[in-house]
């Protein structure tokens, strides 16, 4: 059986949010980098397989894949154990427990965490965009609100979904690693159930394994 | 069994993705009307339901659940599993695609011109015009890529309707009320995807709770 590809380089944080779920399930997988600076992402080839022109993509077999929570269900889904079961899908309190926190990862978290790590990190040391203060100071204050939302649900479960750890908990990894290499990184330490979550994430070896491969560089 | 719980203002395009999924799984469920302008959502007694302050929420049993695409799933994944092809593999990655579609590609674009169209004038701000052009621009390559799919399935995920329509019905239907419906409708796979998503019955009853100005103009704002 050939190996599952994923397209994109393991520096991007969409990319890295794939790969922490295959190394979950410990499927064998390829990563076909895709040279980001020569804009090969917009070219026919690579449009063939994301219409949109954005990394990641995935392939398996025949199935051509995009969106990085999408391709994270699927992988999730399909080489599920009863050891690795990150969705919970056969247990309708749970998967619905574990829905609702990877839409707050989304929509709630990465919202006002992503600016943080674009304009720290990636749009100057990428594009040479110097960081938009403001843009940072308005997303830190966000962030602290929803902060203590996490704290709240952190001290009374182990894992966001519930006392298991999920699909949930991993799609928080890639922003959350690159935010821990900017200067606000210790905005966690007033959160003393979200530290202990993520340090506890952080010592699985799928995590640690990709961490390595989220340079602040992108060139 | 108590029937579901749904908290919120239905003119909401967050509250009717929800109300779509429960009227197509034919849920028994009650409609909990909650106001916006009175603030209902920050206060504490909705707050212990959801802790970042918005609607809807759903109550089913012991499970309060918040985010309108999981209380979604939720639903259908309870009693109209069809909807998301739980059962296939290949099929239910592309239902989970094309949500995530409406998520990140098409939701962000046409919901700044929906706010700043219809909502800002009744709010006295100014139409950021500006804005409301560069999302349009980026809504006809959005749209590009849909017709293409389109073109070659019969609804979003194949040829089977999903969960990855009827996302996309809420901000749509605001959408097409304003005088950018035009730049769809040049689509004709896409327009013919969405009459077709019009014509379904689920669709047909929500939207009757959802005037095209959000009831501004009638002074029943939410």
């Amino acid at each position: 059986m050939a190996p599952v590809k994923v397209f994109g380089s393991a520096r991007f944080t969409n990319v890295a949010r794939v790969l922490v779920c295959l190394e979950e399930v410990g499927v064998a997988y390829e990563v076909v980098d895709i040279d980001f600076p020569a804009k090969e992402h917009k070219k026919p080839e690579h449009l063939a397989r994301n219409p949109f022109g954005v990394i990641p993509a995935f392939q398996d077999g025949e199935l051509m894949l995009f969106e990085s929570r999408a391709i994270a269900k699927y992988i999730l889904r399909k080489y599920r154990t009863d050891e690795v079961d990150m969705l919970r899908e056969g247990n309708l309190q749970e998967a619905a427990m574990v829905d609702v926190w990877t839409e707050v990862e989304a929509h709630q978290y990465n919202k006002v965490l992503a600016p943080i790590v674009m304009e720290c990190i990636i749009y100057p040391t990428a594009y040479g965009i110097p960081t938009n203060q403001k843009v940072v100071d308005e997303s830190v204050e966000k962030l602290k609100k929803v902060l203590e939302v996490y704290e709240a649900r952190l001290s009374e479960h182990e894992y966001l979904a519930g006392n298991f750890i999920s699909s949930a908990d991993l799609s928080h990894f890639p922003f959350t690693c690159r935010f821990m290499e900017t200067p606000y990184a210790s905005l966690f330490d007033s959160f003393p159930s979200v530290k202990a979550w993520w340090e506890k994430l952080m010592l699985r070896p799928s995590m640690k394994k990709i961490s390595t491969n989220l340079h602040p560089k992108m060139v | 069994m108590a029937p579901m719980k749904l908290y919120g203002w239905a003119v909401s395009p967050w509250m009717a993705r929800v109300l779509v999924c429960l009227e197509e799984a034919g849920a028994e469920y009650e409609l909990v009307p909650m106001s916006r302008s009175g603030g209902d959502h920050r206060q504490p007694e909705h707050l212990a339901r959801n802790p970042f302050g918005e609607i809807p929420v759903l109550e089913d049993g012991d499970l309060t659940l918040y985010q309108s695409r999981a209380i979604a799933r939720h639903i259908l994944r309870k009693y109209k599993p069809e909807l998301l092809r739980s059962d296939n593999l290949q099929e239910s990655a592309m239902v989970d695609v094309w949500v995530d579609v409406d998520a990140h590609q098409l939701e962000p674009i046409i919901r700044p011109v929906v706010f700043n169209v219809i909502i800002k004038p009744f709010t006295g701000s100014d139409c950021d015009q500006d804005l409301v052009d560069e999302s349009i621009e980026k809504l006809k390559k959005t749209l590009e890529v849909y017709e293409a799919r389109l073109s070659t399935s019969k609804y979003l995920a194949g040829d089977f309707v999903s969960l990855a329509d009827l996302t996309h019905f809420s901000f749509m239907r605001y959408f097409m009320a304003t005088q950018y419906a035009e730049v769809v409708e040049a689509y004709p796979h896409v327009k013919a995807w969405w009459e077709a998503l019009l014509a379904r019955p689920s669709v047909k009853k929500v939207m009757a709770g959802m005037p095209p100005d959000f009831g501004f103009g009638s002074g029943n704002i939410p």
